[in-house]
């Protein structure tokens, strides 16, 4: 093999800021050969993925709009990494937190009152974990592996949505339309900037990071999901319970997927659709890795991946390319950080001479 | 020594079967093997002896073609060559049995060995000369039985009928006797003299002198990854040999162990007909273990690894829960039901075996190590809230008063060596001021300074009043500071007796099962 | 039993087999990878990206057996991805197989854009002779295409190779302790990347049978989950073949009998009525997870850990 990995010595913390910038550069000179290779010119197409939607004032708006519920997922998905406790189920906890938030702002429609939104918002909070609470609930009663429920609910909860806009919400004036009624203003969430999309909600992703901040560097609670995730053994040697890790992980991250979900029913859409999320909950995926998990990089990396989405949106409006770029252009992101996380660990060397005695 | 004298060989009896010129390994940050030069001849046991982390490992790694030196040259029967892989190892007639065996526990004997030779040949076959290497070697095998059901020593004895099936020109047999009991040791003596007899040439690897001097009529010492001398083991004297691995002379500490009866203070753990399932579904249950460990002594058990140690060990640090609370008691105190943060409470240390990834967090500070267990200390946390210097000056003051060398607070667990880790450990849970501290392998793969040092604070601690348990494979360690020891076998554990009423050879036959010789006669 | 009523059991069991297909190769290429020690959560990327490049080939006029061989082709490269990154540069595997599936459910759909709504001959049935004319179950087991034959063999092959060859017991070592297939002298990493392979052609037949068989078209997202279940297949199969083919076929079952149920008037809403598989899944995983230790005896027990040669 030419290429090989030495271990460090040391783990290089300065690979670990430098690894996802060189991901970003892969994905960015990988998308413009994939732009060439569709027979458009690189860098105009570049430009109007990366640069062009966030040119003007609305297209910041919407740019911020976009990230919020990315980084208020990835933060606190990002705890539960940490522990080894792989939730994938963020997208069904949102979605789950659209119902209950959507199914709250129906129930109280024409209700006037300060408290109707903050009420909707925490009861999207109270369906995410609930949701969530579900492959807790099988993972450390039956063992049951929570990729893979947590994975099969997000399927249950878009089919569950979609019945609820199809059947029992759907609105009485909608012309049929699977879709429910608009909600009434008093459980819409203020726009934040005149003639936005961008609402108050917004200030709550800053404010979950530092919560998740706190919660993974300074409690003594963070300290063991850390110690569990790094070296389970360890953890038991300490006596830390791997259940409540588990339990307050999914039921943490549960709880902003389902505020997300409530910030977006509540939000640009206002009100109930078959479709509430793009696929935030699996985009806050990449998200917390690419922003290593913590939360000011997962800030960064939700911004950048909230590019990615506008990104799509527009060159499919200008260069009639698929909307599926967005995805792939994620997937390239996660790809390459991945790849370049080696470097962390590793030098690598690049040698034609293989590593054979010398004579002496 | 580093000299090479090419033109003696050839006048002996031959060439040397194997010869290193100038062996060097380089790690990041650690040259492993520095220029090292050895000489095996033709139907000689050799032995390989030095301290861990001096380098033995690797050396015999590069021999067997698991790892490549950087620098150096190998001949084979007087003719350069290299070694790029294990099955050109074998090709060439060099077999080798793991410290850590290489097994497979799910399957049987036969396949094991079809895996280990590459012996292409039907396994129905394979399994007939198996049984017929193992009874002319008299290693007792059945070829149809599987790895997970075997004795340590039986695994053994799969590794070496492995390689014998190969017809090997050179055995390399790395710390053998480690997991066997004493009259174990004796019967692979036997066989490897025989394979001597016959021609065969070993190297084998021990820091346990006595049987080096036992057994090997050469003997190459590595210090530090140098050799540090060669020697005819036979003509040297145990302190002699000891010198030359350590690098100087090194007080033991001895238990004074006058003849006062130990069991007179109070019992503080108590473990009454404690019976634990298997762990992982191939390891022993315990069946009715029963003994006292009391204030001011320190209570050893000996065993075979595998013997249900991991499970007397969980049980007792409250890692597994037990049905019958009062099986366990600490000072009185009904204990199995609570976890081990809550017999920390009650004054329980635990030292476990394994330091790196039990003990430790490999890739946490010694700060946050120090949190690990010391978290009930007060002022260690407030509110949900951890206090970092709180931790720091814990770690500090672990690192000074145990002589760890460290850098710092701050330093990775997983930098420092192996010795260094578990003085920290150790100093971890006796700054706590435990009343009862138990401890796994204390000076397991530790250097002999450490395992002194070790050794020494274990002592300090019992003559302070404490209960200290020690469970060890090894028997030396045991017989140096212990002044009960107990021996655990098939999950049973024998009476306990007091050391000095005790030889090697009694409690190496309860080792190996043999319990209650009298009653059985009766 | 009127016709009427033996035509439709027929038709429930030959839709039945049908659903089970893509199922039976995506687990079985799977289980092969988890033998050997690998997790690739991939499947759901690899079994799509089969898909749109087998109905692309078939699309543009290359034929079946050319269509299906690019479906594993491009299935293989993906997985060939994958094992660089986890087993070339000891990524996390769990991340690994998640960024193969978002990149794989986005490329497909990408690629395939502009083949929604075009439609292809489906695979022809191949009827065995005699066999196929046995009342009931003649037309129901014995009148398929040629990819459900292959996958039942994929499965009676699988078992015997894993089970009595050499390159079986080789890769079972493997994924029960790499250490001591290293220190042996077995190429850990050559083993599994094979078996990543491995598990990648499975992907592409699954794919492959999913767009020229049992839907003929291409949709995006069309797997819809089959690859997930696939994955809950091999822990409920406890990693033996049989077993996994078993479970295809109950799932299979599931599937059809939601698809029936509106036919037979049954008054749930189709979305409820959708949900079973993915909730069968999870029952049948709680079912099986519930006795850990029978997972621990069954499991390779090197199962996504990553390999260290050096020291």
């Amino acid at each position: 093999m030419l290429l090989r990995l030495e271990n460090r010595a040391e783990p290089s913390r300065l690979m670990v800021f430098v690894a996802p910038l060189l991901a970003i550069a892969a994905t960015v000179v990988a998308g413009g050969i994939l732009f060439a290779a569709l027979g458009f010119e690189p860098f105009g197409a570049l430009h109007m993925f990366f640069i062009e939607p966030i040119s003007s004032m609305y297209g910041i708006s919407e740019w911020l709009l976009k990230a919020t519920p990315l980084a208020l997922i990835a933060v606190a998905l990002a705890v539960g990494f940490r522990g080894n406790v792989w939730n994938i189920g963020a997208e069904g906890q949102l979605v789950m937190g659209a119902v209950f938030a959507g199914g709250t702002a129906l129930a109280l429609y024409e209700v006037e009152g300060f408290w109707v939104m903050p009420l909707v918002l925490i009861m999207g909070m109270i369906g995410g974990s609930l949701y969530a609470a579900v492959p807790a609930f099988l993972r450390t009663r039956f063992h049951a592996n929570e990729i893979l429920t947590s994975l099969m609910l997000n399927y249950v909860a878009v089919l569950f949505l979609s019945w609820l806009v199809h059947g029992p919400w759907r609105s009485p004036e909608g012309y049929n339309f699977p879709e429910s009624r608009m909600f009434t203003d008093s459980a819409l969430l203020p726009a934040l900037m005149e003639d936005t999309r961008l609402h108050v909600g917004a200030l709550l992703a800053p404010v979950a990071a530092v919560v998740s901040w706190i919660i993974v560097s300074r409690t003594f609670l963070g300290f063991q999901i850390k110690v569990i995730g790094m070296t389970p053994a360890a953890g038991s040697y300490a006596g830390f319970g791997t259940n409540r890790a588990i339990w307050f992980s999914l039921m943490y991250a549960g709880a902003l997927a389902g505020l997300a979900g409530a910030m977006e029913i509540c939000g640009p859409i206002g009100q109930l659709v078959p479709t509430v999320s793009p696929g935030y909950g699996y985009t806050a995926i990449i998200a917390a890795f690419l922003g290593r998990l913590h939360p000011v990089g997962i800030i960064l990396a939700s911004l950048l991946l909230a590019q990615t989405y506008m990104g799509g949106d527009n060159t499919q409006i200008g260069l009639g390319i698929p909307l599926a770029v967005t995805q792939v252009f994620q997937g390239m992101i996660l790809f390459f950080l991945l790849a370049a996380d080696v470097l962390i660990r590793y030098r690598v060397r690049f040698d034609r001479r293989t590593r054979r005695v010398e004579a002496a | 020594m580093n000299e090479h004298n090419s033109d003696a060989q050839d006048t002996a009896d031959g060439p040397y079967r194997l010869e290193l010129r100038g062996i060097t390994k380089q790690y990041p940050g650690c040259l492993a093997n520095d220029s090292i030069d050895l000489r095996i001849r033709p139907g000689t046991c050799h032995a390989l002896l030095g301290e861990n982390g001096a380098g033995k490992s690797t050396l015999v790694k590069t021999v067997y073609g698991v790892l490549q030196a950087d620098r150096g040259e190998i001949l084979w029967e007087g003719k350069p060559t290299t070694i790029p892989n294990p099955a050109a190892a074998r090709a060439m007639g060099i077999g080798m049995v793991f410290q850590h065996f290489s097994l497979f526990e799910s399957m049987t004997v036969t396949e094991n060995v079809a895996l280990g030779t590459g012996d292409t040949s039907p396994l129905p076959e394979l399994a007939a000369r198996v049984a017929e290497v193992s009874k002319r070697y008299g290693l007792a095998l059945d070829p149809e039985r599987r790895i997970c059901d075997l004795s340590v020593g039986e695994r053994q004895r799969v590794e070496i009928v492995r390689c014998l099936l190969q017809n090997p020109k050179l055995l390399i047999m790395d710390e053998p006797t480690s997991v066997l009991t004493p009259q174990e040791a004796e019967t692979l003596f036997d066989t490897l003299r025989l394979l001597v007899s016959e021609g065969c040439s070993i190297l084998y690897i021990s820091h346990k002198l006595e049987e080096i001097r036992a057994i090997c009529e050469e003997a190459t010492v590595l210090r530090g990854g140098k050799v540090s001398g060669a020697c005819d083991p036979r003509q040297e004297t145990s302190a002699s040999l000891a010198k030359m691995m350590i690098g100087a002379d090194l007080a033991k500490p001895v238990r004074d162990m006058d003849a006062t009866d130990t069991t007179v203070g109070e019992a503080r753990l108590v473990v009454k007909n404690l019976s634990v399932a298997p762990l992982m579904p191939f390891s022993t249950a315990l069946d009715g273990v029963s003994f006292k460990v009391h204030a001011g002594e320190i209570f050893g058990i000996a065993g075979v690894a595998g013997n249900g140690q991991a499970e007397l060990m969980s049980a007792l640090s409250g890692e597994i829960l037990i049905s019958q609370e009062d099986a366990v008691r600490i000072d009185g105190k009904p204990v199995g039901h609570m976890g081990p943060r809550r017999r920390r409470d009650l004054g329980m240390g635990f030292v476990p075996e394994e330091r790196l990834g039990r003990g430790a967090v490999p890739d946490m500070t010694l700060a946050d190590n120090a949190l690990l267990s010391a978290h009930r200390t007060p002022g260690m946390t407030r509110r949900g809230l951890i206090r970092f210097s709180s931790a720091r000056k814990f770690a500090e003051k672990v690192i000074n008063t145990f002589n760890v060398v460290a850098g710092g607070p701050q330093a990775a667990a997983r930098s420092l060596s192996g010795g260094n880790l578990q003085k920290f450990i150790v100093g971890r849970e006796i700054m706590q001021n435990p009343t009862l501290l138990i401890v796994a392998q204390p000076t397991w793969g530790v250097d002999a300074g450490a395992a002194a040092a070790i050794h020494k604070d274990l002592i300090a601690l019992a003559e302070s009043g404490a209960a200290v348990l020690v469970v060890s494979q090894d028997l030396d360690e045991l017989f140096a500071i212990c002044d009960r020891i107990a021996v655990i076998c098939h999950g049973r554990l024998s009476d306990a007796q007091p050391t000095q009423a005790q030889s090697v050879e009694q409690i190496g036959m309860l080792m190996g099962g043999v319990f209650h010789i009298d009653s059985t006669e009766a | 039993m009127s016709e009427a009523e033996l035509a439709t059991w027929t038709a429930i069991l030959a839709a039945m087999v049908r659903a089970a297909t893509p199922l039976v190769f995506a687990a079985i290429g799977e289980l092969v990878t988890e033998r050997a020690g690998v997790l690739n959560l991939g499947i759901e990327g690899m079994m799509l990206m089969g898909a749109v490049s087998a109905f692309g080939a078939a699309h543009f006029g290359l034929g079946y057996t050319m269509a299906i061989a690019v479906g594993m082709l491009v299935s293989v490269m993906m997985s060939l991805l994958f094992a660089f990154l986890a087993l070339g540069l000891r990524a996390n595997q769990v991340a690994c197989g998640l960024a193969l599936t978002i990149f794989g459910v986005g490329l497909s759909a990408f690629v395939g854009k502009n083949l929604v709504g075009t439609p292809v001959q489906p695979l022809p049935a191949l009827e065995i002779p005699l066999l196929s004319d046995i009342p009931l179950i003649g037309q129901g087991l014995f009148a398929h295409d040629i990819l459900v034959y292959t996958s039942i063999l994929s499965v009676v092959a699988v078992s015997w190779v894993l089970f009595r060859s050499r390159v079986g017991l080789i890769l079972r070592a493997v994924g029960e302790n790499h250490d001591a297939a290293h220190a042996i002298g077995y190429g850990v990493l050559k083993v599994r990347c094979f078996a990543v392979m491995f598990g990648g052609a499975m992907c592409g037949l699954a794919g492959a049978y999913l767009s020229l068989a049992y839907t003929p078209m291409w949709v995006e997202n069309m797997s819809s989950g089959r690859g997930w279940i696939a994955l809950a297949l091999v822990v409920f199969a406890t990693w033996r073949p049989a077993r996994a083919l078993l479970g295809a076929y109950l799932f299979g079952g599931v599937t059809i009998l939601q698809l029936h149920a509106q036919n037979w008037g049954v008054p749930v809403p189709s979305q409820i009525m959708a949900m079973l598989p993915y909730l069968a899944t999870i029952i049948v995983l709680v079912l099986i997870s519930r006795d850990e230790t029978k997972i621990k005896l069954n499991a390779p027990a090197c199962l996504g850990k990553v390999f260290h040669s050096g020291r």
